[in-house]
């Protein structure tokens, strides 16, 4: 939901990651910003910057003397030293600071690597295939509706073990935590904190306790550090940051691709007549649409090439934005399925690169791949209609296509 | 006339694990169990892959590999 701020009135001093014009489309924003002020900041959210060329995201996301995870959502809860028990934070390895965050994303890492991650590929195919079964005979469907958002959260909750049904539980609270960052705070406590998520995991847990299987809720309850076993509260919170962290983005990540070759049919057809093109397009795909904006909060005052950062602060880092820079991309803004050269930051960089990167990638490999079988010509039935969501995950939220 | 030999080389302390040389060179890149690349064997390069050994270096995002000239 966006609009309930004041309207912006300059993007270098006032900027809001809410604002509608920012939210239907931001690379104008960020354009301008890389060329005349790449270290933007507003007084809103209680003080936040914005820096937006490569080199500048780059050098924070590898900063974390001066940088803390500990809050990497941007709204008006701003949290202090004694809410968050730093260095671990609420989600680790997320909210994590060295040196613990080692050790919590090492303990993750197993279970995200290449050969675990492909083992999933067949489920999340056929799971597609469903999907696209219900849409049979449809002339337009809003495929974000439909398609898109279902295929990461049923992923998710497969490798978690829990059952399939419950998938729609999770939706809610997500939206909630992401995209409703301009509410009040009573309106976001409420409900965040009201427990309910809580109560599942720890049903899920007491189930899987009692009858441990091959999945990753297992996996959790087994892990240990240091030779202890993890705490409740350290395998929920690791549990709501996998929901959170894996759905709304790669829900974004597939709808942003599908909007692109909905209105690219050079592109389908080249993907569907060179399958040796799949992986480098996969890449410009997330280049150029890259869902993820995180953020950091300053940890002690200092300065940062010329900019006054105060403790607490917070930070917003765009890596959609390094992305579109010219001087690492050439023809940045252009969507080239070929590009050799191709180091972009759509997963972060450094410690927190994201740990779901390669079921990621397989998601929306498989999820494209899939579609383009089944439906080779689309477009969008309304290309007003498409909506996109606010707040630091950026995709496409209504996505209305008709099928030719 | 002898070509010139060609090694990689994955930085450890660098390499996050991001799998974009393993996915796109797995004869010259393995990756653990924890998702963190080396180089297959020794390194080196066989003529014919040198092409991909480039494009690895040049898709690593965090600049965690190296391609050198194996003096003879
Ligand atoms: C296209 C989809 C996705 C995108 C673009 C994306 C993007 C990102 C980014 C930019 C970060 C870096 C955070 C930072 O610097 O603070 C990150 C971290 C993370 N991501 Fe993803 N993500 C995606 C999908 C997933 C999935 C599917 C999962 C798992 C189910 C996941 C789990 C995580 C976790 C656990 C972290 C924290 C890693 C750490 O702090 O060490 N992500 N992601
Ligand atoms: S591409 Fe770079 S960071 Fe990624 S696994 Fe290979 S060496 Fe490591």
């Amino acid at each position: 939901m966006t609009g309930r701020q004041a309207p912006v009135s300059d993007w270098a001093t006032d900027f809001d990651h809410t604002d509608p014009t920012w939210v239907a489309d931001p690379y104008p924003i960020w354009d301008e910003l890389r060329r005349n002020c790449p270290v933007a900041h507003s007084d809103r959210y209680g003080g936040t910057w914005l820096p937006t060329t490569h080199e500048l995201v780059s050098e924070v996301a590898y900063d974390t003397e001066h940088f803390t995870s500990r809050a990497v959502v941007v709204s008006n809860i701003k949290p202090t030293d004694l809410d968050l028990p730093a260095p671990i934070g609420l989600a680790p390895p997320i909210t994590s600071d060295p040196p613990f965050h080692a050790i919590a994303r090492r303990m993750l890492l197993p279970a995200f690597s290449p050969k675990p991650i492909n083992a999933l590929e067949p489920f999340t195919r056929s799971l597609c295939r469903e999907l696209l079964d219900a849409t049979r005979g449809m002339s337009h469907f809003d495929a974000a509706l439909e398609y898109t958002r279902h295929i990461p959260v049923r992923v998710i909750v497969q490798m978690l073990g829990f059952p399939q049904e419950d998938a729609d539980i999770f939706r809610h609270f997500i939206t909630q935590v992401l995209e409703n960052v301009d509410q009040s705070v009573e309106e976001r406590q409420e409900v965040i904190a009201s427990g309910e998520l809580d109560a599942y995991m720890n049903d899920q847990i007491a189930k899987h306790r009692a009858e441990p299987r091959d999945d990753l809720t297992s996996f959790l309850l087994e892990a240990e550090i240091d030779g202890n076993k993890l705490e409740d509260a350290h395998i929920r919170g690791t549990m709501v940051l996998l929901m959170i962290a894996g759905i709304d983005t790669t829900w974004s990540a597939i709808g942003a691709s599908l909007w692109h070759l909905a209105r690219h049919p050079e592109d389908r057809r080249r993907l569907i007549e060179e399958p040796a093109l799949w992986d480098t397009a996969i890449e410009e795909l997330l280049r150029a649409y890259a869902p993820v904006t995180m953020a950091r909060m300053v940890k002690e005052d200092f300065d940062f090439h010329g900019c006054p950062m105060k403790k607490d602060d917070w930070l917003l880092l765009p890596f959609p934005s390094a992305n579109r820079d010219e001087r690492e991309f050439p023809e940045a803004d252009a969507v080239e399925l070929d590009r050799v050269d191709n180091r972009h930051a759509a997963f972060g960089l450094g410690i927190h690169r994201c740990l779901g990167s390669n079921l990621a990638r397989m998601e929306l490999t498989v999820a494209l791949q899939e579609w383009l079988d089944r439906y080779p010509q689309f477009d969008l039935a309304d290309p007003a209609a498409v909506t996109w969501s606010g707040g630091q995950v950026r995709g496409p939220r209504s996505l209305p296509v008709r099928i030719l | 006339m002898t070509t010139p030999t060609y090694r990689v080389e994955v930085d450890q302390a660098k390499c996050q694990g991001h799998n974009r040389c393993y996915s796109m060179a797995p004869e010259l890149f393995d990756v653990d169990d924890y998702g963190l690349a080396s180089a297959v064997g020794d390194g080196t390069v066989p003529p014919d892959l040198l092409d991909k050994a480039r494009r690895a270096v040049a898709n690593c995002p965090e600049y965690a590999i190296t391609l050198t000239e194996v003096p003879l």
